[in-house]
Formats: C-alpha cells, sequence, structure tokens
C-alpha cells in the first residue's frame, strides 16, 4: 500500500525537540527540593512543580500548532 | 447510619442516573451494527477532541488514583507527589510514538497493543506474552478500582460485600450492552463531578484550615516528630526513587491497554496531538488532590481502622455540609467505574484477538469477536470482585505494583518496535523472561522495617542490595527494564549471528504517519 502523497509525509520536525523540556525539567530534583522561596505558602517543591505542568502544556501546544495537518 | 442518610440519597441518585447513562450510550452515535470490536471496543473509531480527552482523562486518572495518592501523601509527605512529574512526563514522552501507534493501528486494523507486535515481530509467541502481560496488569488495577468505592461505601458507614457487588453488576450490564460508548458517555459526567469537588476542596477547606501556610507548618510538624525518612520535602535517599518512580510509572502508563484503547478510540492523529497539550489539566487536578493529605494532617483527620485509603473521604466529611459530601463521594464512586469499564473492555480485546482469534477460532468472524470480548468483559469483573472478596485489600495493591513493574517489559517490543525492527523476536522474547524474572526477584526482596513485611512490600529497591555502599532506593521497574533491554540486545545480536529465523514484518515506513481517511488494509494484517 503506498499513501497518496507517499515520500513527502513525514512526523519529524524541529519543533519535536522542544518536547524534551517537560520531560527533563519536572525530573530535576535537585533543582526544586527546597522549602525557600515560598509562593502563596506553597514550598518550591510544589509550585515549582505545577508550574511545570504549565511549561508542558505551553511546549505540547506549541509543538501540534506547528506541526498540525495542513488542510 | 442515620448521620449518612442525606450523603447516601445523594450518592445512590447520582449513581443511578449514571448508570442509566450507561445503558442509554448504547444509542449514542449509533452505528449501524454494533457487532464487531471497532465498534464495542473502540466506540467505532470516531471520538473527536472533547471525547477523548474526557475518555482519556477518565481513563488514567483513576478513582484510586484520586484516594492512594492524598493517603500516600498523608503518610509520607513529599513522596506522594510522585504522581505530579509523572504525569507531566508521560505526555511529551508518549507524544510521537502514540501517533505512529495510531496510525499503524488504523491501516491495520489493530486493536490491540499485541495485535501490533503480532504483525510487527511476526511471532505470534510474542504477541501472547504481550497480550497475557496486559491481562494480567490489569485485572488487580480493576480490582483497586472496587476499593476506591469501598473506601467511599466505608466513609457513609455501608458496611459488607453486598453494595460493592451490586455497583459492579450494574456496571458489568452496561458494558456488556453498549462497550467503549458507556465509560465515554459516563466521563463527561465524572469528570465534572469530580472537578468540581476539588475546586470547592481547595479553596474552602485551606480558607477553613487558615491558608496554605498553616497546611503546610501542621504537615511538616508531623512529620519532623516520626522517626520515619518522611517529610514535606525528598531527602539524599528518596530522590531517585522519587525520580525513576515518576519516570518510570510514565513509561508504563501507555502500555497499559486500557491507555492504548482510549487513544486508538480517537478519529485522527489531531485528535491524539490536542489531548497530549490538553491532558495535563489533569495533572493539575491530580496534584490539588494530593494536597488534600496536608490538609487531612492539618484538620486533625484519622482514617477509619488502619484503612489509610478513607482520609480524603473522612475530610470531606468534616469539612463539607452531608449533601456536598454526597456529591464528593459519588465523584469518586462514579470515577471508579469509567477506567474500570475501559480496562475490563481492553482486557478483554486482548483475550480475544490474542488468544481466541489466534488459538481458538482462527477464522473468528467480527461478530463472533464482539460476542467473545463482551463475555470475556464480564469474566474479568467477575474475577476483579473475587479478588476484593477473597484478597485483602493490601494484596491488590501489591498486585497493582507487580502490574506496573511487569507491564514496563512490554516496551521493547510495543514501543520500540514502533520506531526500529531492529530486535530479533527471540531477543525480545528472552528480554521480556530476564525483565520479568528481574523485576519479581527485586520485588520479593523488598520489606518494609515499619509493617513488619518481609516481601512485596514496595517498589523501592535498596542500592545496597546490589552491593553499592549506599542508602539510595530506586524504582524496581527501571532495574527491570534495564535488564530487558540488554538482554534483547545481546539475544538479538546472537540469533542473528547464529542465524536463528526471524518473523517477517507485515507493516510498511509510510503506514506509520497514515491519517484520517488513508485506506486500510483490513485482513491483511494477520497474514504473515
Amino acid at each position: 500500500m503506498t499513501t497518496p502523497n507517499g515520500g513527502d509525509r513525514s512526523d519529524r520536525s524541529p519543533w519535536n525537540w522542544l518536547l524534551i523540556l517537560p520531560i527533563v525539567l519536572p525530573l530535576l530534583t535537585f533543582l526544586y527540593n527546597s522549602d525557600e522561596p515560598r509562593l502563596l505558602g506553597f514550598p518550591l517543591f510544589y509550585w515549582f512543580q505545577f508550574s511545570c505542568i504549565a511549561v508542558g502544556v505551553i511546549c505540547t501546544t506549541i509543538v501540534y500548532q506547528m506541526t498540525k495537518r495542513r488542510r | 447510619m442515620n448521620e449518612h442518610l442525606t450523603e447516601i440519597t445523594v450518592f445512590s441518585v447520582l449513581f443511578l442516573l449514571v448508570s442509566g447513562m450507561g445503558f442509554v450510550a448504547a444509542r449514542w452515535r449509533r452505528p449501524d451494527n454494533l457487532a464487531s470490536l471497532d465498534e464495542w471496543g473502540l466506540g467505532g473509531r470516531s471520538f473527536g477532541p472533547w471525547v477523548t480527552w474526557f475518555l482519556v482523562g477518565g481513563d488514567l486518572y483513576t478513582a484510586y488514583t484520586f484516594v492512594a495518592v492524598p493517603a500516600l501523601i498523608w503518610s509520607a509527605g513529599a513522596m506522594g507527589f510522585f504522581a505530579v512529574p509523572y504525569t507531566i512526563v508521560v505526555y511529551p514522552i508518549v507524544f510521537l510514538v502514540l501517533l505512529r501507534l495510531w496510525s499503524i493501528s488504523h491501516v491495520h486494523g489493530f486493536v490491540t497493543p499485541a495485535d501490533f507486535v503480532r504483525a510487527r515481530f511476526g511471532s505470534p509467541t510474542l504477541a501472547l506474552l504481550i497480550a497475557i502481560t496486559g491481562i494480567v496488569a490489569t485485572m488487580p488495577y480493576i480490582a483497586l478500582q472496587l476499593v476506591g468505592i469501598e473506601a467511599v461505601l466505608k466513609s457513609m458507614g455501608v458496611t459488607g460485600h453486598l453494595p460493592l457487588i451490586i455497583a459492579f453488576a450494574i456496571l458489568a450490564a452496561y458494558t456488556y450492552q453498549s462497550g467503549l460508548r458507556a465509560p465515554a458517555l459516563i466521563a463527561f459526567v465524572k469528570d465534572t463531578l469530580i472537578y468540581i469537588v476539588i475546586i470547592v476542596a481547595i479553596i474552602v477547606i485551606p480558607m477553613k484550615l487558615g491558608g496554605w501556610d498553616v497546611v503546610f507548618g501542621e504537615a511538616q510538624k508531623k512529620f519532623a516528630a516520626s522517626p520515619a525518612p518522611d517529610g514535606i520535602l525528598l531527602n539524599a535517599n528518596n530522590q531517585l526513587q522519587y525520580v525513576t518512580l515518576a519516570l518510570g510509572s510514565a513509561l508504563a502508563l501507555f502500555l497499559y491497554p486500557h491507555s492504548i484503547t482510549g487513544v486508538l478510540a480517537s478519529k485522527n492523529r489531531d485528535v491524539i496531538k490536542r489531548n497530549m497539550a490538553a491532558l495535563p489539566a489533569y495533572s493539575l487536578l491530580l496534584g490539588l488532590i494530593a494536597l488534600l493529605g496536608y490538609m487531612a494532617i492539618a484538620a486533625g483527620v484519622k482514617p477509619i481502622g488502619t484503612d489509610n485509603n478513607t482520609i480524603v473521604p473522612q475530610l470531606f466529611n468534616q469539612m463539607f455540609p452531608d449533601w456536598f459530601t454526597g456529591v464528593a463521594y459519588a465523584a469518586i464512586g462514579i470515577g471508579a467505574l469509567v477506567p474500570a469499564a475501559i480496562m475490563s473492555i481492553a482486557a478483554a480485546n486482548l483475550f480475544t484477538r490474542n488468544i481466541y482469534k489466534e488459538y481458538i477460532k482462527p477464522n473468528a468472524s467480527d461478530a463472533d469477536e464482539a460476542r467473545v470480548s463482551k463475555l470475556t468483559s464480564l469474566l474479568v469483573k467477575v474475577g476483579a470482585i473475587l479478588c476484593i472478596l477473597f484478597l485483602d485489600t493490601g494484596f491488590s495493591i501489591d498486585l497493582q505494583l507487580i502490574g506496573g513493574v511487569i507491564i514496563l517489559q512490554t516496551l521493547p517490543a510495543v514501543a520500540l518496535g514502533i520506531y526500529t525492527r531492529w530486535f530479533h523476536r527471540a531477543g525480545l522474547i528472552a528480554g521480556w523472561i530476564a525483565g520479568m524474572g528481574a523485576g519479581m526477584l527485586m520485588l520479593y526482596n523488598i520489606g518494609n522495617p515499619v509493617t513488619g513485611k518481609l516481601h512485596f512490600a514496595g517498589s523501592a529497591f535498596p542500592l545496597e542490595k546490589l552491593g553499592l555502599d549506599t542508602k539510595m532506593t530506586i524504582y524496581a521497574g527501571i532495574v527491570a527494564l534495564a535488564v530487558n533491554l540488554i538482554v534483547a540486545i545481546l539475544g538479538t545480536v546472537i540469533a542473528r549471528a547464529s542465524k536463528v529465523t526471524d518473523g517477517g514484518d507485515a507493516t510498511q515506513p509510510d503506514q506509520y504517519l497514515a491519517d484520517e481517511g488513508d485506506p486500510r488494509v483490513k485482513d491483511l494484517d494477520l497474514t504473515p
């Protein structure tokens, strides 16, 4: 079976590299395993990891938008 | 019993409402014919971004998670927060892999991960191993959903197993009738209820307790007073465990058959991409739920008996008016139904496609497949109930722990298989056996001095047992996976060198990029 536009289709994109950031960042415990500085009463350990969720959403959204199927 | 009357009423009304929806779901997006696995088991492979978001979210973030994660935070502190990095890293990790898996499954009509392995490596034996691993890992997971419901029932003063059996019988009946459409429709209600409850909880409860400073302060005091290595921060010895557990759990998550079922049910690649970006909303929710554990400390909540899983229900009971506690309990109870339904469908599909059709009735028609899957989904639920009735709850949790370690052993064939056909089927089988053995051996040797359990007491493997001079622990699943990979690589090299026959590959490179509307090669997939 060959797809109609065979060769020019690819899921490779330089934007995919952006996915590395939200994978690596939350796993670097030495960056955030600390109480201070606190934010709204939350120790760094907690608010840093909550912020990582936003980083993840932003990075995957950019990759999605940039690699979306053109119609 | 009377003091819980309002709660029980609200809980029952919501539960029955949702059950009704489960039965009606068979008519939702009604196809001409429900009698095929594409329809019964994958909802017609037609779900758009919203349905998929609710379905996969409702599938991955289970009632058990919502009960057990705060319970872990309550007892162990920061370690329990691993659920947050775990559910952050998972989406970018699987982003590209799942897209390709969706495409190849779309083209070939694969229903299970084992279907893919069968075609990719031309090995029914390897596919059988993958299928059995999936079923064995999923069963205790379903049983654990019952633990979630049980914690809620206990808090309402309802004892005995009968209510639990009734709840599961209802679930079994509408899953039988409606297939994947039932959890997809119910997920809307479940997730909406959970979001409402948690948003209210994280605003109201800290306010009542005097703010987040107090919440964290009280938790700090509790952990400082206990001799165990806990605390609201990690210590020098459990950071490696934290990271490897988060990473290992993330790698395992989308190897579970039920996660893949949710993904394959979506209608095109863009739906998956969008969901990888939008699903972390649930991680935020999970992080906030985790902190309920600290709120319970600050509020001085005590679990019922020794069952830590009742911490969150007890906290709600103490903080909310009765009617809202009822809503919260219903959210957890219904929250158990969605994943339990999807898991039983996924396990049933594995049995049908990779055992029944492969070994018992090779010329089974679509209708045969759907019929066998429906019956198997019932059996799977009976099995889960028996787990709860005859094994103690702690044992189900151990099984779930083992489940995570063993499902990881399918990674080389399923996830790496998406990218490379380099591995030899004999190497993969050898790797699976080695990884399984190593994993079991490590889990067997993990004890817990606090509870006095000698074996299977956790997933944190002390590195000193390998002869290293350290108190650090590591997630056993990651080590087992490393063993698996090394053996798979060596096995492949040896098999190639000694010219052992390899299986064929029924897939082609461009099929991994196919999208909605591309032609399918239906029924060609099982001819090697």
